[in-house]
């Protein structure tokens, strides 16, 4: 178990692989579909973003409204792919890491290669699970997109796997061949 | 004539959207439980009993088990003798509504598909009417998460690509699928009908128990081949390699043209919810 503590930095996920298991501490921001759409937007116009972006990780998630009480509700991983589009944006100006569930196309494995990133799996469907890790959660932009704002997560012992190393080595392909039969 | 209260149908509807969110069908659970005695992965076994420990914890806090609350999926068989005062598609968007709305769950519905804005309450709701014999209302409603959604398909295959082709057709679907819709799937086929109808029937099947088979002798082999074929691909729990890649398979047919061989796969993740009334 490999433990990373925000502010992150490039060396440190440089030096993980495939297949090790970390947890997160500290501040990761959630987007996914719309505020992607909307940040490209922003960068396309040379507009400032609503953050730093630059050694930050970004966790694609539309959560569940909090009961009272609650913090977060539900806030399992969405399917990463619908992100490739503007990943590669994200990623050469400095984004460092994305979690999410599900493959990532040619794109956006070079622009990790490129720029030293890592791609993170969380548990697709452990939704109601991995919220406990997550402490507190502010609105940061786009409030009027409900479930697909963008939002600051203080998060502790968030779990997740390396599934695209800074080597582009990829777990689900590994994983795959390794349990495979023909 | 039997006179159902439009009350009555609304909170049953809200009733329904929250039970389904929030408590696994046991079907499921079941088959869930059982993967971790097959799974030979070591992570595959984990994220398994990540899945159960989720489920209690999504049932006890009253919390979606998944944050994808889906859009609604509504299927009405209304008994002939049946009499509802009220529009029956407003009430069960109404139903809708409240319980997205005092459930606390997700609103992911957008207006227009191409414009995109949310409708703030997760309506409308997708609705299939079907009129029966008798005197009852039966609801069932299954929200749907679309990150599986997305992943379906549907081909119009020539008879003369027979079983063969569906085998090919369907394991191949879920070879593209990988690790995108929350592995261990459940895939619901439909074969037969028309192009319209096949989807339709591959959405009903996934209604159906997990671990059921078809009552066609036929379909119930197919079902157990395709399963093999499925679990086969290795792409296991969450996608990290391992055994357990579907919990299930159900196919569901109908009648078609001489001319065709229509197939749907429509994949469902882990937490394929349904849940019923009858009024």
């Amino acid at each position: 178990m490999i433990k990373l503590t925000s502010p992150f930095d490039k060396e440190t996920f440089k030096t993980l692989k495939a297949g090790d298991i970390v947890t997160f501490d500290g501040v990761i921001y959630a987007a996914r579909d719309a505020a992607h759409k909307k940040l490209i937007e922003m960068i396309n116009k040379g507009e400032k973003l609503p953050f730093d972006i630059a050694n930050q990780v970004v966790y694609y998630v539309g959560p569940c409204p909090e009961r009272p009480g609650q913090v977060i509700g539900s806030a399992g991983p969405t399917t990463s792919g619908r992100m490739d589009v503007y990943a590669p944006v994200l990623l050469n100006l400095g984004l460092i890491g994305m979690i999410g569930k599900g493959e990532r196309n040619s794109d956006v494995k070079n622009a990790i290669i490129e720029n030293g990133a890592v791609y993170f799996g969380s548990t697709g469907g452990a939704g109601a699970l991995i919220s406990k890790s997550i402490i507190s959660q502010e609105i940061v932009a786009f409030e009027e997109l409900g479930p697909e704002a963008l939002r600051r997560l203080f998060v502790k012992d968030f779990p997740a796997i390396v599934v695209i190393d800074s080597q582009g080595n990829n777990l689900y392909e590994i994983g795959k061949n390794k349990y495979k039969r023909d | 004539m039997k006179k159902i209260e439009d009350a009555q149908i609304i909170q049953s509807v809200r009733d329904l959207c929250i039970e389904a969110n929030c408590c696994i069908n046991p079907d499921i659970l079941g088959a869930i439980v059982t993967g971790i005695s097959i799974e030979e992965s070591e992570t595959g076994q984990e994220v398994l009993s990540q899945l159960v420990e989720n489920a209690e914890i999504a049932k006890n806090e009253g919390n979606g088990i998944w944050q994808d609350t889906g859009m609604v999926i509504c299927f009405v068989e209304i008994g002939q003798e049946v009499f509802v005062e009220g529009n029956l598609q407003d009430l069960i968007n109404e139903g809708v509504r409240r319980g997205y709305e005092e459930g606390f769950l997700r609103k992911s519905v957008v207006s227009d598909p191409l414009i995109r804005c949310n409708t703030g309450d997760n309506t409308p709701a997708i609705i299939y009417f079907d009129i029966v014999p008798g005197d009852l209302l039966k609801i069932t409603i299954a929200p749907k998460g679309f990150g599986s959604e997305n992943m379906s398909a549907i081909k119009m295959l020539k008879p003369s690509d027979g079983i063969e082709g569906v085998i090919d057709f369907v394991t191949e679907t879920c070879r593209i699928a990988g690790p995108n819709p929350c592995p261990p799937i459940v895939v619901g086929v439909g074969i037969g009908g028309s192009f319209d109808k096949c989807a339709f029937l591959a959405k009903k099947a996934l209604l159906r128990p997990v671990n059921s088979k078809s009552p066609l002798s036929h379909i119930a082999e197919l079902e157990e081949v395709l399963l093999k074929k499925i679990n086969d691909l290795g792409i296991g729990p969450a996608g990290l390699g391992g055994r357990v890649t579907a919990l299930g398979i159900n196919i569901e047919t109908f009648p078609t043209h001489i001319a065709s061989l229509p197939v749907a796969v429509n994949i469902g993740c882990h937490v394929t919810r349904h849940a019923e009334v009858i009024l």
